[in-house]
């Protein structure tokens, strides 16, 4: 799609939809439409089946104190297009409500639930109203993104529990599972019907790692926020950071210098590495092939300790700042990096070799945990899970940003949608990364690593995005007075993707849900914030 | 066969744990300060995320109080203290940043700065094996992905004397990561009330040790100690394997010489 198609498709919205249009802008890649609230289903429709787009982010702000108005911003992006496209909605703050967009856009499910939960917005409609980011125990009435909310009060907890669906009939069991589980693995409850092994229904209730990072962010100088950003996940801290910093640097009007541009597509790759080697091995655990889990432990340690070597830090936090990025790289270390990939490839091959020549591994593996590209689709699932249902979707090649403008951003697609094609993906996917690594490092220009950033109006919105291990992630910033964050949305691959994983899971036994589950591999915390 | 072959070529990678102080020289830590040319400005202080750093200049004349264990402290040549509080720092740098005169390297190694609750420990007890039940409070995954780390070849704490349960009821001690959000406070508690005396609690990571960044507020307690009793310390953001091996070599060396059995 073209910028032409784009604004011929808002042009069709605009006959089709009539009045209730309002102000349409660009900002580089970024253009905004303002919609009336009760057209926001209808426009939103358009897009998603006319546009081919999907959508990508949902947020809801709280600007009373701009124009008296919450406010929902629904972004979409078109297929084969560096564009984004938001809709815009003023909610007034006596009638907090809307229609909601789910019945038609099924991936704006969760996005209306934490709008409701945080803000108190209702989404009227909405097929699935339970709380999603409160546990059922917090008091009803309290809403934390409120800007009148002090989020440092802690209110007294009801102790109502979440009320799971009931699947009836003979020999159907409930087994419950977690939010602490057996293994060395973030908290999260799986509410599984089954019958003997066979598992009829799943549901998973997650968040318990919320931590409120948004509402923490807010007023916050975007220096001290960019921590609290890289702090979001420990296995996507660089992706978060980078795609934090280019929305602030995007509202700041700074050019990211070059050098710095390539630097953050090293360590995005070293990010990505260092989490596809380990989630191989996890797979193999979670088939219980100590060679595979071995093997992959050892790879990922050797990455592990080549990024405290780039960066002084296992999981390359400390080194984004807004602006480019706090330490360069010298010769010996980009010497080190070279070196340790032409040794990695070669190990990983013969390692790749052994597993797939396993006709037992690939037997548990192949037709298990099947995630169709029609659900994949809708409901908007991103990353290493979305190409191995047959969805072409790649952060870095679709919006480029950091370096990934000069390099040829190969994407591995797979139809299948099973465990083995989510491994596969992956395993294809070290071999480009160790490939970019090599071309970036080998053709890394000289200059500055970082700008100065200078004082950012208030009340202005930008995207910053990047291709994390696990997808899209998505930071949308708006600033504040005196150069502090007024809100700020953190939207992660993982967060798209967990409304999946339950829908892979029937028709396959118990103890594939493990497996299942590490070949999703998603973060919690990413998710919960 | 080639599954064989490889690993057999591959030989042992276990290596030598890194001790206090032999961490790769370019691995960033905790601010060390020159004490010799640092004025006391406070520059770094007030650039502090967590407010782990704490100056009085020359002249305050009050000795700063310790709020948890592992603070260090050093005394400035030009008069006053600078102190830093181990448990909350993240490593970040902003200090370093901060500091006008460059008096700041972030070098300090976390590993050999984790702390005791209770002065009252320390006898040397017989155990020769610890059993770890992890405990995810509401971290963000990195501290817990370190500890992965400790089962695979490269550390393999398990020929330390180091293993992983799958259940509370097996378990020595609780390795417990984040700051304990509100939707975990009921499984957190209920984890450590499951465990059976005697039984140590590690916090691990700065936001297990002190809240980090995440200090108390709507979705989080702030702290494990907010909510369990601990007993040992391990800082970093997070702790490297090699610091968390340290600290569980310390845990072992009190177990079972705690002064609490239960909950209070």
């Amino acid at each position: 799609m073209t910028v032409g198609d784009l604004q011929r498709l808002i042009y069709e919205l605009r006959q089709e939809l009539g009045e209730g249009f309002g102000v349409e802008e660009r900002h580089g890649n970024e253009f905004r439409l303002e919609v009336r609230r009760d057209l926001l289903p209808a426009a939103c429709r358009h897009l998603s089946h006319q546009g081919r787009a999907a959508l990508v982010n949902m947020v809801g702000t709280d600007e009373r104190e701009i124009d008296g108005c919450y406010r929902l911003y629904y972004t979409f992006s078109p297929e084969d297009a560096d564009l984004f496209i938001t809709l815009i909605s003023g909610i007034p703050s006596e009638d907090p409500a809307f229609p909601s967009v789910t019945p038609v856009v099924p991936a704006a499910h969760w996005y209306e639930r934490e709008v409701q939960d945080l803000l108190g917005l209702a989404a009227q409609g909405h097929p699935d109203p339970r709380p999603l980011v409160l546990h059922r125990q917090w008091p009803r009435g309290l809403y934390p993104l409120r800007k009148d909310f002090d989020g440092t009060v802690q209110p007294e907890l009801t102790g109502e529990h979440f009320p799971f669906r009931q699947v009836e009939g003979d020999g159907v069991c409930q087994v419950p599972v977690g939010p602490i589980h057996a293994g060395i693995i973030e908290p999260g409850h799986f509410r599984f019907s089954v019958v003997g092994e066979a598992i009829i229904n799943l549901e998973a209730q997650l968040f318990y790692t919320h931590r409120g990072v948004e509402k923490r962010c807010e007023g916050m100088p975007y220096h001290r926020a960019l921590l609290l950003a890289e702090r979001t996940c420990g296995a996507c801290s660089f992706s978060h950071s980078t795609a934090f910093c280019q929305a602030v640097e995007k509202l700041a009007g700074v050019v990211l210098p070059e050098r710095a541009g390539y630097l953050r597509a090293v360590l995005l790759e070293m990010e990505r590495l260092y989490n596809h080697i380990g989630d191989i091995g996890n797979i193999c655990a979670g088939v219980g092939l100590a060679f595979g889990t071995s093997h992959g432990g050892r790879l990922k340690e050797r990455l592990m300790a080549l990024n405290q070597r780039v960066a002084g830090n296992r999981f390359l936090r400390g080194v984004n700042v807004i602006g480019g990025t706090g330490r360069d790289l010298d010769d010996a270390t980009r010497r080190v990096v070279l070196d340790t990939v032409a040794e990695v490839r070669r190990d990983f091959r013969e390692v790749m070799e052994i597993l797939l020549d396993n006709s037992a591994f690939r037997d548990r593996l192949e037709t298990t945990g099947i995630l169709s590209t029609q659900v994949a689709r809708d409901l908007g699932v991103v990353g290493p899970a979305a190409r191995a249902s047959g969805i072409d979707r790649d952060t870095r090649r679709d919006h480029p940003h950091a370096a990934y403008d000069r390099l040829s951003v190969r994407v591995p697609v797979y139809t299948q949608g099973d465990v083995m094609a989510r491994f596969r993906v992956r395993a294809d996917e070290v071999i480009i990364s160790l490939d970019m690594v090599e071309e970036l490092l080998n053709t890394l220009p000289a200059g500055p690593v970082r700008t100065g950033v200078g004082s950012i109006p208030p009340y202005r919105a930008a995207l910053g995005y990047t291709e994390s291990p696990r997808g899209e992630d998505i930071h949308w910033v708006m600033s504040g007075p005196g150069d502090t964050v007024f809100r700020c949305r953190i939207r992660s691959a993982s967060y798209c993707n967990w409304p999946a994983v339950p829908m892979t899971v029937p028709g396959n036994i118990v103890p594939d849900f493990p497996l299942i589950n590490k070949s999703f591999e998603l973060c919690y915390s990413c998710t919960d914030r | 066969m080639k599954l064989f072959v490889k690993s057999l070529r591959t030989g042992i990678v276990t290596a030598k744990v890194a001790l206090a102080g032999e961490q790769p020289e370019w691995s960033r830590g905790f601010p060390l300060v020159d004490a010799v040319r640092c004025q006391g400005c406070g520059e770094c202080a007030v650039a502090c995320p967590t407010g782990a750093i704490t100056v009085a200049g020359p002249g305050a004349g009050e000795e700063i109080q310790e709020e948890t264990p592992g603070s260090l402290g050093v005394a400035l040549a030009a008069g006053g203290q600078w102190r830093l509080s181990v448990t909350r720092c993240l490593g970040c740098g902003a200090c370093e940043e901060a500091c006008p005169a460059r008096n700041i390297r972030c070098g300090g190694d976390f590993a050999g700065r984790e702390a005791w609750a209770h002065a009252s420990q320390g006898g040397r007890s017989k155990a020769r094996s610890l059993h770890i039940r992890h405990l995810d409070g509401g971290s963000c995954n990195a501290c817990d992905w370190e500890m992965v780390a400790l089962t695979n070849p490269v550390y393999d704490v398990q020929r330390l004397g180091f293993d992983f349960v799958a259940s509370p009821r097996h378990a020595d001690a609780l390795m417990v990561t984040g700051a304990v959000t509100r939707n975990l406070e009921e499984a957190v508690v209920k984890t450590y009330e499951a465990t059976p005396a005697p039984k140590l609690v590690i916090a691990v990571g700065a936001c297990a040790c002190s809240g980090g960044l995440f200090t108390a507020g709507y979705a989080i307690a702030g702290g494990v100690k907010r909510v369990l009793p601990v007993d040992v310390y391990i800082p970093g953001c997070p702790p490297t394997p090699d610091a968390m091996i340290q600290g569980l070599c310390q845990a072992m060396a009190i177990y079972p010489n705690t002064s609490r059995k239960s909950l209070p």
